[in-house]
């Protein structure tokens, strides 16, 4: 029959799929915490990661990054005394797996507070779960507005540690307007993607504010690799810089490719951007000249805590940890912190320590917790020098 | 009214509402926890989504890629209702159930004229445009998503749901309608010979397997609080397409079985992330072998397999859950 082979066909091609999507990194299952002597005597942490799926390579650096946090802690003695067992698992980047492993990792692993999950979407599904047992999460990258606060109301349980989109959008408009000292900008926006989208929005009006003007805006999607006609049209406006909200992959290709058109002005981005080794094999030294992004920490940063850091993770993992593995790790410590102040293992007096956080030294920055559950924190900007070397050029506050 | 009550539907009605209640029992005194429970309300809405997709591609022979894109439209159609308009849930689970119908009506049309390769790909489509279209709804939150529908589906409406869906299907095949259905299937030019409109017949498939995954996408907005257009992809039809295979195309028993086993097959790998797909990829291809047919192959799990000397005609029932 026809229509066997075509289902042959089809199904190979879907687990293919699945099977390239999931390939993205191996360590991620390399460490198991090693249990404590008796079950009491032990902090039951529950991570929530997107480890399989479409999105597997965010999910697993940042899971390497926590374990990292974890090893330490245990070695330093644990929380409170009592060693960390990390309870992991993978939600394969679905809705309703994350929403199921939170349900899971809150009733039958009775842990005190979970990490995760990684993406928006999956903090979406997953926060009224912790408000419903009380629980609470913590994510390390879930940048939505709606995670903390929905229709006006803070979600109690529900905390992040890294800044919003609108954030990062506000920071990239002000830097454009005041250190770069751009009167008129363009913007080349991803429109089916939720994060572009905020980015840019946050981006305009903060430039807007400072005396700029954004001229130009042109739009593309997920699966675009030519950008030559969106950047004909915006180079025809001369803007004095252009605005880039979307991921690497494709920055890669925007600032080749507005290179070769001639443009030479100052392109600037998100956190997006932050993979300094591929920008630099697919749009070489040349092409990153007057790129600047912003960004959680910088990986060359001088600060004692960073580049001990920097060091293990490269000891361990053979490369240079991402933004998303920073994040991790300060998820991780962000929530040992919390527990210790808190003095007990009770969730409720866990969340109200993280409520209460003034002055927490992470990795990506000095944080204190705000009363959105957003927390107040310090970016940088990165640009690079003549080999495409990333370097730092501005710390904001 | 007598043929409605044979002993056999008697038995059938009474194990169900049997299993409903130990079910219910078990849940309210929290033996079967509140992680079991996320896991009954997936399977019974695999089961829906499985039996509807069954009714399309197993029994009217119709390969589609896009039953996904009729989930989406239920459960953002519905979600919609509740949320934005304040109707009861059970307008919103027939309002969501009935557009993703009207849906299929219009995209059927033409659509269902192609055959093979070609109506794949008019299907795997007709997904993409549905996705693409809510990706750029500002009204319905485009890419950032709908959040804030209330936890409405509990077991009582799976339940009910699931068991409505079976039986109606199963009806509609043990009818001369879905005798036409499968004679479409078996050999088209054939089945047009004997004066079946055979279009007629693939767009009413279609658009029953519409409704019912409009209703499933409705149960599943009205538990997950949250739903984002990314979760209706190709992958999700897939994924459901991979209960039908396995349960065996054409067996609705076959469809309900798979649609359990592989829900519980996920929350077991759930642990190892990193062999998960080569395991569940595994285990499929090592199914696929030993029953290339499928768990049920085109049988039916009927009462009558315990009851050699049914009369042939009583043959087949709704199955057990």
């Amino acid at each position: 029959m026809k229509m066997r082979k075509l289902l042959a066909v089809t199904l190979l091609l879907a687990f293919v799929l699945v099977m390239t999507a999931g390939c993205g990194g191996t360590d991620a299952n390399k460490t198991e915490t090693k249990p404590a002597a008796t079950d009491a005597a032990e902090v039951i942490l529950g991570a929530n990661f997107e480890l399989s799926g479409a999105v597997a390579v965010y999910g697993q650096t940042k899971m390497n990054g926590v374990e990292i946090a974890i090893d330490e802690i245990n070695k330093a003695g644990g929380i409170l005394g009592k060693q960390v067992k990390l309870i992991k698992y993978d939600n394969k980047g679905d809705d309703a797996e994350a929403l199921s492993l939170t349900t899971r990792l809150m009733t039958e692993d009775k842990i005190v507070t979970m990490l995760g999950p990684v993406t928006s979407g999956r903090v979406m599904v997953a926060v009224p779960v912790s408000e419903q047992f009380k629980i609470p999460l913590v994510t390390g990258t879930g940048t939505a507005a709606a995670i903390t606060v929905a229709d006006g109301k803070v979600n109690q349980y529900a905390f992040r540690i890294c800044y919003t989109d609108e954030y990062q959008g506000k920071l990239a408009g002000k830097f454009a307007a005041t250190s770069l000292g751009g009167k008129t900008a363009a913007m080349l926006v991803n429109q089916n993607d939720d994060y572009s989208i905020g980015l840019s929005e946050a981006f305009k009006t903060t430039f807007e504010e400072n005396g700029g003007k954004v001229i130009e805006q042109v739009s593309f999607t997920n699966d675009d690799v030519n950008f030559n006609t969106a950047l004909t049209k915006i180079i025809a406006t001369n803007p004095d810089v252009l605005y880039v909200p979307a991921y690497y992959e494709q920055d890669a290709l925007i600032a080749k490719q507005a290179r070769e058109l001639g443009y030479t002005k100052p392109i600037i981005g998100g956190d997006g951007w932050d993979s300094a080794d591929y920008l630099l094999q697919t749009a070489g030294a040349a092409a990153l000249q007057e790129v600047y992004f912003v960004n959680h920490y910088f990986s060359g940063d001088a600060e004692p805590a960073v580049k001990a850091f920097v060091d293990a993770y490269t000891a361990k993992y053979n490369e240079t940890p991402s933004s998303f593995s920073a994040l991790g790790y300060d998820t991780a410590m962000f929530v040992k912190d919390a527990i210790e102040r808190a003095g007990s293992l009770d969730p409720v007096a866990i969340r109200d320590a993280m409520a209460a956080t003034k002055e927490f030294k992470g990795i990506t920055g000095n944080l204190a917790m705000g009363e959105n559950h957003d927390p107040i924190k310090s970016a940088v900007i990165i640009s690079f020098d003549a080999d495409g070397k990333p370097i730092l050029k501005e710390k904001l506050q | 009214m007598k043929r409605l009550l044979t002993r056999q539907n008697m038995i059938i009605t009474a194990a169900l509402l049997v299993v409903y209640i130990i079910v219910q029992v078990l849940l309210s005194t929290g033996i079967i926890s509140a992680f079991y429970e996320t896991n009954l309300i997936l399977g019974g809405i695999g089961i829906i989504m499985a039996v509807s997709l069954n009714l399309i591609t197993g029994f009217a022979g119709q390969f589609t890629l896009g039953h996904a894109g009729f989930m989406a439209i239920g459960a953002y159609f519905s979600a919609v209702m509740t949320v934005k308009w304040g109707m009861p849930f059970i307008l919103s689970l027939l309002g969501g159930a009935c557009l993703a119908a009207v849906m299929g009506f219009l995209i059927g049309l033409p659509t269902l004229r192609l055959k093979g390769d070609y109506l794949a790909i008019a299907t795997l489509g007709m997904g993409e445009v549905i996705r693409v279209v809510l990706l750029n709804t500002k009204y319905v939150g485009g890419a950032a998503g709908l959040f804030g529908i209330p936890r409405i589906t509990n077991w009582t409406w799976i339940f009910v749901c699931s068991v409505v869906t079976v039986l109606c299907i199963r009806n509609l095949l043990w009818s001369s309608y879905g005798r036409a259905c499968i004679s479409v299937r078996e050999d088209e030019v054939a089945a047009e010979i004997m004066g079946v409109d055979i279009t007629h017949y693939k767009v009413l498939a279609f658009v029953v397997g519409a409704f019912f995954a409009g209703l499933g996408g409705a149960l599943y907005s009205h538990y997950y609080y949250f739903i984002q257009p990314g979760g209706f992809g190709f992958m999700k039809s897939i994924e459901y397409l991979v209960m039908v295979v396995l349960g065996g195309m054409g067996s609705i028993t076959g469809s309900v079985m798979a649609a359990i086993v592989l829900t519980v097959i996920n929350v077991f790998l759930q642990q190892y992330s990193a062999i998960r797909m080569i395991l569940y990829a595994l285990l499929l291809i090592i199914i696929m072998i030993f029953r290339p047919e499928g768990l049920m192959g085109s049988k039916e799990f009927s009462t009558a397999m315990f009851r050699r000397f049914e009369r042939r005609d009583d043959r087949g029932s709704a199955g057990g859950q």
